[in-house]
């Protein structure tokens, strides 16, 4: 552990924003706010977006790094930050500021529990279309800025598509704002959708307004099972040609059956895996589809035709309310982590008729370095490829390097990228975290100057520092 | 402007690409909007590398230069404030490559919005964004404008179906952001450049999704005999968590002057009518059909009818998308305002529109995208007539200022542009316009392209620039 030191005028200026209360240096408290085996020497929890402004002016004015945090699930995406003076705790930001069920439209701040707002939101049937890995404990805030995706992007796209607006605080102290609350909107510039995914590098999020939605009418699901790779996706590309528009579709790898039995998934899901729904040897193809009886029944036979048709060794049709194990799928990256020492998770991404050449590529790498994993794959073109060593060993560290190396080329070779967002802290300065060097890296750091000229928000998150 | 930049632009593009006379120029001082700039040279690049010598051009003599595609835009933002060179990308108007299996398509900015769509019409595609002007209207002005349109009600507006950009910063650098696959590295700058309206790079190429044609549509006329049966109507089909892939609203005087026009058969004597469109799997769209039915007739609708078949469809969206155009008929001039509401507003907002007509003594002919409260009232007036001028400003900033007490928003899509940008600071700080402006200067420093739009010049806040319309003939100022 490393921690950074400041001095006490510091922490009695945080007091003096926040109240003593709401500053904490001792060890015990700062271990908790960990990153990468990084401690912050303060953490501080400010209760509105004004005392957020003036803890980064102040930050800024005596040049301390800041890393935001909301509930601290997804910190380990990307490199460490370089330095890393002060947490900015974002979870007394807590309030749901407004909410139109009428309207469709939300407004809450950073530090809402995810879960906390679903509650909110189910009392009128509505919901957000975030399903996202740790959605049990995750805050919007972090959600954004970790740029996460769900399986219900396949229907409802990602969180930029149904985002409307922000307010954030800039790398100088500065407090604004972008987009607005109605669902249609062109006024100035989306400086909100600049945030998303940014790891905190370019502001720190204070509020944000999206646009609601109806909760889908009953939601079914099939689980076809192959014996190739090729098959699901064969089935894949058959959903994605017929009238069929299902919520989710997953190509799902031998291997992780296991994961979701193991101890590590019943953290994230309680609820026993009904057996035989999906097979450790096989791959299977998972749709999620919602609508009225006559819906169910025409997906529930044009994807069994469909399966057939692709090769099928089996299909199950979840006919009743989706199992709560039907959740596992969204905590694959979760589980995956915990499931091993060294758990290394690579993104890859593709067009969607390059999937197959993308997973044999990746299949390869793995094998061909010993190593063991599991792949569950979005049906638009994203894979995740979970490489999971049994140690933290140099052995290891030199194998996986080697297989990541390899996806990122076959992947550059389909004209897609390869990034791997959760790697061990150790290696991660020895991997290609964001990929090869891209073209369009001199207008991201334009982007970068104009937030946060000083460098002191979350720095090099997306850099390495060697 | 300087004689030799003329020369320089000539011997780049051929003179057959330069156009410089006055009476050449008259054609592109205008837009689809009341605003009125003239540029001193227009020129028709073919090719990215014309795109980049013509910045380079720009940044030797220091002079303005704006992009356009067909220059149907409705706030100006294709204009040339400052003058200087247009650049009108109509001549790069290729299709580059459609990749049907993985729903993608790239094409050069100048590609007619409605040419695309026909274009993957026969493999069961089309892009979805579809502007009221789809059949003039460019790609490439679509995605500098964010672009919506009726269907972008259940399908999204532009920015959620571009994927990838080539363009050209007014710096000079070439440069390409996004990827045809999904969920690029590092910040989005494609969310950022899609919808800045032309102030931050000329856009020379473009990758979109493709989005499949639902199986099933009905598209249902529901016709009302009061404005307050019609609004409420749509409140209650939001509240009821059906989103049809459009919901559109005509009042009665718009109506009339349509049907005189294109003969779609709508009703003469309503208070105003919704249509409706409900599209997916043939199960889902039969109930919801009825569904949306039920609900019209629960508030008292005179009558639901059903178009029976494409050609009874495709003619009552002509009467929609042809609704400026009618309205273009009945006076010299018009005002279209692009107010932006929560929908539970819709039946309140409607009144005071009608009270502002009356105060200010305009015709005010409305026409929504009632589904996402994006409104588009449209104030006759002679634009010759400068007392008339002025009213119709006034009256259209009461609308304005009653959408945002309402909590809306200045536009939600047809932009900012030369003619709201001195509305802005009613919805923004001077800190939010700031880290706007910084974030173009980063990217455009001298500000020599799209000069003077968006952003409201901070001396002359407040500033009225629309002005009344010269005579014909005469010698614009």
């Amino acid at each position: 552990m490393t921690s950074s030191a400041i001095s006490p005028n510091v922490t009695s200026r945080l007091s003096e924003i926040v109240g003593a209360a709401n500053v904490a240096s001792d060890f015990a408290q700062l271990a908790t706010y960990e990153i990468d085996r990084k401690l912050p020497a303060a953490a501080v929890r400010p209760g509105s977006g004004e005392e957020v402004a003036e803890i980064v002016e102040f930050a800024a004015s005596e040049k301390l790094a800041l890393v935001p945090t909301g509930a601290r699930t997804k910190l380990g995406i990307g490199y460490a930050p370089s330095r890393y003076d002060l947490a900015l705790d974002t979870t007394r930001l807590n309030k749901v500021i407004a909410y139109d069920p009428g309207d469709l439209t939300l407004s809450v701040e950073a530090g809402v529990p995810l879960a906390k707002l679903a509650q909110v939101l189910a009392e009128h049937r509505q919901f957000l279309p975030l399903p996202v890995p740790f959605v049990n404990r995750t805050t919007v805030g972090g959600l954004i800025a970790a740029g996460v995706d769900s399986p219900l992007r396949q229907f409802y796209g990602t969180a930029r598509d149904f985002l409307l607006g922000m307010e954030y605080v800039t790398g100088e102290g500065v407090a604004a704002k972008s987009g607005g609350r109605v669902v249609k909107n062109v006024t100035g510039y989306d400086i909100h959708k600049l945030m998303i995914g940014a790891l905190g590098t370019l502001g720190v999020i204070t509020r944000v307004n999206f646009k609601t939605f109806p909760m889908p009418l009953a939601t079914r699901g099939c689980i076809a099972r192959f014996a190739t790779a090729e098959n699901a996706l064969d089935m894949r590309h058959r959903i994605a040609q017929s009238a069929l528009t299902p919520l989710t579709m997953e190509i799902v790898s031998p291997g992780v059956a296991e994961l979701f039995g193991s101890d590590a998934a019943t953290r994230y899901e309680r609820a026993p895996m009904p057996a035989n729904v999906i097979s450790n040897n096989e791959w299977a193809l998972t749709t999620g589809y919602a609508g009225n009886e006559q819906v169910l029944d025409r997906y529930a036979k044009d994807l069994q035709s469909m399966a057939k048709e692709s090769g099928t060794t089996g299909v199950t049709i979840l006919a009743e309310k989706l199992p709560p194990a039907w959740a596992r799928k969204r905590e694959f990256i979760p589980i995956a982590l915990a499931s091993s020492p060294a758990t290394t998770i690579v993104k890859m991404s593709v067009l969607p008729m390059r999937m197959k050449e993308a997973l044999a590529a990746a299949q390869r790498a793995a094998e061909s370095n010993n190593l063991r994993w599991a792949a569950m794959a979005r049906g638009l073109g994203i894979i995740y490829f979970a490489i999971l060593p049994s140690d933290h060993t140099e052995e290891y560290r030199q194998q996986v390097a080697n297989a990541t190396s390899e996806m990122q080329q076959g992947c550059a070779k389909l004209a897609g990228h390869a990034t791997i967002p959760w790697a061990p802290a150790q290696w991660k300065n020895t991997l290609q975290i964001w990929g090869p060097a891209r073209p369009d890296a001199a207008q991201m750091q334009k982007i970068k100057s104009v937030f946060d000229p000083q460098n002191i928000l979350s720095p090099d998150r997306f850099a390495s520092p060697l | 402007m300087d004689s030799q930049l003329l020369r320089d632009l000539k011997s780049l593009l051929g003179s057959e690409a330069v156009l410089h006379r006055p009476e050449e120029l008259m054609l592109y001082e205008y837009d689809g909007s009341v605003e009125v700039a003239r540029p001193n040279c227009v020129v028709f690049p073919r090719t990215t590398a014309d795109v980049l010598a013509i910045v380079k051009l720009a940044n030797q003599y220091q002079t303005p230069l704006v992009g356009r595609g067909a220059g149907t835009g409705l706030s100006g933002g294709a204009l040339a404030r400052k003058g200087g060179i247009l650049a009108v990308f109509s001549r790069m108007n290729r299709i580059l490559e459609i990749d049907i299996e993985n729903q993608r398509a790239t094409v050069q900015p100048g590609v007619v919005n409605a040419d695309l769509s026909a274009a993957v019409a026969n493999a069961g595609l089309h892009f979805a964004p579809d502007p009221s002007s789809q059949k003039a209207c460019t790609i490439g002005g679509n995605v500098s404008e964010n672009s919506g349109g009726p269907h972008t009600l259940a399908y999204g507006v532009t920015t959620n179906h571009v994927l990838s950009l080539e363009a050209v910063l007014p710096t000079g650098e070439l440069i390409r952001i996004g990827s045809s696959a999904l969920d690029s590295p590092g910040y989005d700058l494609l969310g950022l450049f899609v919808g800045s309206e032309g102030t931050l790079a000329l856009i020379t190429e473009i990758t979109v999704k493709l989005t499949r044609l639902p199986e099933a549509v009905k598209t249902l006329l529901a016709i009302f005999d009061t404005l307050d049966d019609t609004t409420e109507t749509v409140v209650d089909i939001t509240a009821r968590g059906i989103t049809p892939a459009a919901c559109e609203m005509l009042d009665g005087w718009t109506l009339r002057a349509v049907e005189a026009y294109v003969h779609a058969g709508f009703p003469l004597d309503c208070a105003a009518v919704l249509l409706l469109e409900v599209d997916g799997v043939a199960e889902a769209v039969q109930q919801h059909a009825e569904e949306v039915a039920d609900i019209c007739r629960a508030h008292h609708a005179r009558e639901v009818r059903v178009a029976r078949d494409a050609r009874e469809r495709d003619l009552l969206w002509k009467g929609r998308k042809n609704a400026f155009g009618a309205v273009g008929r009945l006076s010299p001039t018009y005002y279209v305002q692009d107010g932006v509401i929560p929908r539970t507003k819709l039946p309140a907002t409607l009144r005071r529109i009608n009270e502002i007509g009356v105060k200010y003594g305009f015709q005010i002919g409305n026409i929504f995208h009632a589904g996402d409260g994006n409104l588009h009232p449209l104030i006759l007036f002679d634009a010759r007539d400068e007392a008339q001028f002025r009213g119709v400003v006034a009256a259209a900033d009461e609308i304005i200022q009653f959408c945002i007490e309402m909590g809306g928003s200045i536009t939600g899509e047809h932009g900012v542009g030369m003619e709201k940008d001195r509305l802005m600071p009613l919805l923004f700080s001077e800190a939010d316009l700031d880290v706007m402006r910084n974030v173009r200067a980063a990217f455009n420093p001298q500000g020599l392209l799209n000069p003077d739009k968006i952003f409201p010049s901070k001396k002359g806040c407040g500033e009225i620039h629309v002005r009344p319309l010269p005579l014909a003939g005469a010698p614009s100022a």
